[in-house]
């Protein structure tokens, strides 16, 4: 008896000292965010790691912003001028702009931050080419004298995705773009705590009370950002299982990237939502080796393209029918500059048409060699279906397995696929970062210069060239459909389907901003 | 003795040189480069190169070599190429919560284990033996994943008594309460002990049992000893060598184990920085922590090799 009364004191004290621990999540000035990957570096131009470009969207502002239906908004800047040569673009900066040291923006800041941009991000590296030099007449304005007229300057000033051009301290962004920034202090509308990052754990940031919202609306990345927190943790939660059961038990209140096996039982869980903050989504796609038999022939590769569709790629990595769609454009379905008029390639997996294809180019059953990433759980399931559709058609296929690390290594290297190159791997990326035609890395056809697969297409280059001039949407339009035209006939890339990753947050929290695929926590509230 | 540690301490130099090297090549002939990770996915074959030369990796591996060695001389780990951080910063970052998960599952493990295999021993054949050794298997067979995701289950998500994930440092400027720093580790030193519960029980039980077999245990109970001292002065006593060899080489085999409980239970210990080191060809957190391991294990071996003299006064070095 006397025990059995010891052991029921002994659990009701231990339940008493435990106590719920959702109740640590009920404060509602505090969010907790799992973002998709560990933060580890924090300099969002050094690298193009998408949570780096998160975390700078936290602390830093941008001259410019790309609003939800995808228009370029003043951000940072009050108001801008063009003369009449389209030569010289004055800007004029928002009054009271401060640094989180509490130094004021200025044009010198400005222009520090646009060279070290520049001197990294492919979109920077074009618009670098048209600019004479830069003015800053007074510490709220400065210019940007050109050699010659461009269409491109707001598109890359308001550039969405890596590299973005954020803002920050003339004397931080000194720092040459190939060495790491030491200090992280921007004008945006959080303060990271640099005294709280534990790598790999933690990264804290607190509101900034003296932040300068805009007075309009938020609306995709532009407009006002309302700040409802006094402090957002990010913490680093690797293993997707975790993920859920801390978001289950309240430990944390929003998990950018649940795994899509979950995503029905999160639908179902109770105090659990499913959001989507990213319409527009991902898409896959595969990439040639232009350089090496048997893709260094257009006929092979356009056949591969009619073999591999898109369908099989959704349903095997994606596995939730909603979440995928077929787009046969090269330009995400949904963005400014997306065409599905795409000739042969309908994006519906052909075999026999692609063999007769393959047979017509000559194929000498050269083996494909593909490479598979084991590692990577959002990528590891598509080249295993590449490779059965390849092979359906008459490819003869090679796919060794390594990790992402190795990948990327190897695929940096132009030797013949026996002498440890390759012929073809396949990724997935945001829609934000190939909805351009000038910062799609697939689109960089300057042979050996260029883009892993190193395709040598000067006609690309020449259309890329004219719409970094043309001054007009419709004109923009026009040409990257041209792209698009000569993309296709030359097989630079396979698009292999677009898909939609969504969010899954807390019942209360509510004011998710539609972006391109950035998590912002302005105007995100728990009620 | 003296001259024994002595001799020890002296013998770790060689090792180490050799585990530095062979790791050194191991990392630079095997295949990914950290450049190309760094680098992005959007570079160019120059982008990567440029980072290469930065990083010293264009130098021959002979040369990198004797730089990365004679820094480790002067206690210089080097930086590593991802955190901007120095790897000796690092490590102490992540060391607390390595340290106090592994020595909070040993301890947990022995508490519970020696015990146990010493009653089931005692009583061979009996229930309780029956009920350790069907635990045994299963501690040998379930994976630590599911131990720690069934745990999680039912104390953390059903009764809400304990937290899912996190950590929380016992030291520093923003340190928690004991009491909040073992909350968070209560779920993981279980999910841990299970197999070293197992492991201690099962050879403390068999060296036990061996012990109870002796003409001394015989003797003793002649002298009208009690049972329990004879089980624990005489019998434990005597089986206590395989029982701290085994307990030592399940310390270098809980570096294994931390890995997959620290990403179970989001714990920023050591084993997760080895994984994002090995994943991102991060070298120098990779070389530091070989060699801190390497450490780890001689020192561990040398502490056994001296509890021999102390459990059997037989042993002489």
């Amino acid at each position: 008896m006397k025990r059995r009364v010891l052991l029921a004191a002994t659990g009701l004290l231990g339940m008493s000292l435990m106590g719920p621990v959702a109740v640590q999540a009920q404060d509602n000035k505090v969010f907790r965010f799992v973002p998709h990957a560990n933060l580890a570096v924090l300099d969002p131009i050094w690298t193009t790691a998408y949570v780096t470009r998160n975390h700078a969207y936290m602390i830093y502002d941008t001259l410019f912003s790309e609003d939800a239906q995808g228009n370029i908004k003043p951000q940072m800047v009050d108001t801008y001028t063009n003369s009449p040569d389209r030569k010289t673009w004055t800007f004029k900066l928002r009054n009271g702009l401060e640094f989180h040291d509490g130094k004021p923006v200025t044009s010198e800041d400005v222009v520090a931050s646009l060279k070290r941009w520049a001197s990294r991000d492919a979109m920077g590296g074009i618009l670098n080419t048209f600019i004479d030099r830069y003015e800053t007449p007074d510490a709220n304005t400065f210019r940007l004298i050109l050699k010659e007229p461009s269409g491109i300057v707001i598109d890359a000033l308001g550039k969405a995705s890596s590299n973005v051009p954020f803002i920050m301290p003339a004397r931080i962004a000194a720092t040459p773009g190939a060495e790491q920034i030491k200090e992280h202090i921007g004008s945006g509308p959080f303060i990271f705590k640099a005294d709280e990052f534990k790598p790999g754990a933690l990264a804290v940031y607190t509101r900034n009370a003296k932040y300068k919202s805009r007075t309009e609306a938020p609306n995709g990345m532009a407009g006002g950002r309302p700040v409802n927190f006094d402090r957002v943790e990010w913490v680093i939660i690797r293993d997707p299982q975790t993920q859920f059961n801390a978001l289950k038990a309240g430990e944390v209140d929003m998990v950018e990237q649940p795994s899509f096996e979950q995503y029905e039982t999160l639908k179902k869980t109770e105090g659990v939502k499913v959001e989507d903050f990213a319409p527009a989504g991902l898409q896959f796609i595969m990439r040639f080796n232009h350089l090496h038999k048997p893709f260094d022939n257009p006929k092979i590769r356009q056949a591969a393209m009619v073999a591999m569709g898109q369908q099989a790629y959704i349903n095997t990595q994606i596995g939730v029918p909603e979440l995928g769609k077929l787009c046969r454009s090269i330009f995400p379905c949904g963005t400014i500059y997306a065409d599905e008029n795409t000739g042969y390639f309908t994006g519906i997996a052909n075999p026999a048409k692609a063999r007769e294809m393959l047979k017509e180019a000559g194929y000498d059953n050269t083996p494909v060699l593909l490479m598979r990433p084991t590692d990577l759980a959002s990528i590891a399931k598509i080249p295993l279906v590449a490779k059965q559709q390849l092979e359906a058609a008459g490819f003869k296929v090679d796919m060794q397995q390594m990790d992402w690390a190795s990948l990327v290594a190897r695929r940096a290297k132009k030797d013949a696929p026996a002498a440890g190159g390759w012929n073809a791997f396949l990724t997935a990326w945001t829609a934000g970062d190939i909805s351009n035609p000038l910062a799609m890395a697939m689109l960089n056809a300057k042979g050996e210069a260029g883009w892993f697969g190193w395709q040598n297409e000067p006609r690309i280059e020449t259309l890329k060239a004219s719409f970094a001039r043309a001054a007009t949407t419709e004109e923009k339009k026009k040409l990257a459909s041209q792209i698009q035209a000569v993309a296709m006939e030359t097989a630079t890339h396979a698009p292999l389907g677009q898909y939609r990753s969504p969010t899954a947050v807390r019942s209360n929290v509510s004011g998710m901003i539609q972006t391109p695929g950035i998590p912002v926590m302005w105007s995100v509230k728990k009620n | 003795m003296f001259q024994f540690v002595l001799r020890r301490l002296l013998a770790v130099l060689p090792v180490l040189l050799v585990v530095s090297l062979v790791v050194f090549l191991i990392l630079r002939l095997a295949p990914g480069d950290p450049a190309a990770v760094i680098a992005g996915n959007s570079a160019t074959n120059d982008e990567i190169n440029r980072i290469r030369e930065q990083l010293g990796l264009d130098r021959s591996i002979l040369s990198q070599y004797l730089i990365w060695i004679g820094r480790v001389f002067q206690g210089d780990l080097g930086y590593s190429y991802y955190l901007s951080k120095p790897v000796t910063e690092l490590i102490g970052q992540r060391i607390e919560p390595t340290l106090a998960l592994a020595v909070g599952t040993l301890l947990l493990a022995m508490a519970v284990a020696i015990p146990l295999g010493t009653i089931a021993a005692w009583r061979m054949g009996g229930w309780l033996d029956k009920i350790l050794s069907g635990f045994s298997v299963a501690g040998f067979s379930v994976p630590v994943f599911v131990i720690g995701y069934l745990l999680i289950y039912l104390f953390a998500i059903r009764l809400e008594w304990l937290p899912v994930q996190g950590y929380k440092a016992l030291m520093g400027p923003k340190a928690a309460s004991l009491w909040d720093w073992m909350r968070q580790l209560i779920l993981p030193w279980m999910t841990l002990a299970m197999i070293y519960v197992a492991l201690i029980a099962r050879v403390t039980r068999a060296s036990v049992s061996e012990a109870l077999t002796e003409d001394y245990i015989r003797t003793a109970r002649a002298k009208g000893l009690t049972e329990r001292v004879v089980l624990l002065r005489h019998a434990l006593s005597n089986a206590a060598v395989p029982i701290v060899t085994v307990i030592g080489i399940g310390v270098a085999l809980l570096i294994g184990g931390v890995v997959v409980t620290e990403t179970v239970y989001a714990i920023p210990g050591l084993g997760m920085l080895t994984v994002d080191a090995v994943l991102n060809r991060d070298f120098p957190v990779i070389q530091g922590l070989v060699l801190l391991f390497s450490c780890a294990y001689v020192f561990i071996n040398l502490l056994v090799d001296l509890s021999y003299l102390f459990l059997d006064p037989r042993i002489r070095y």
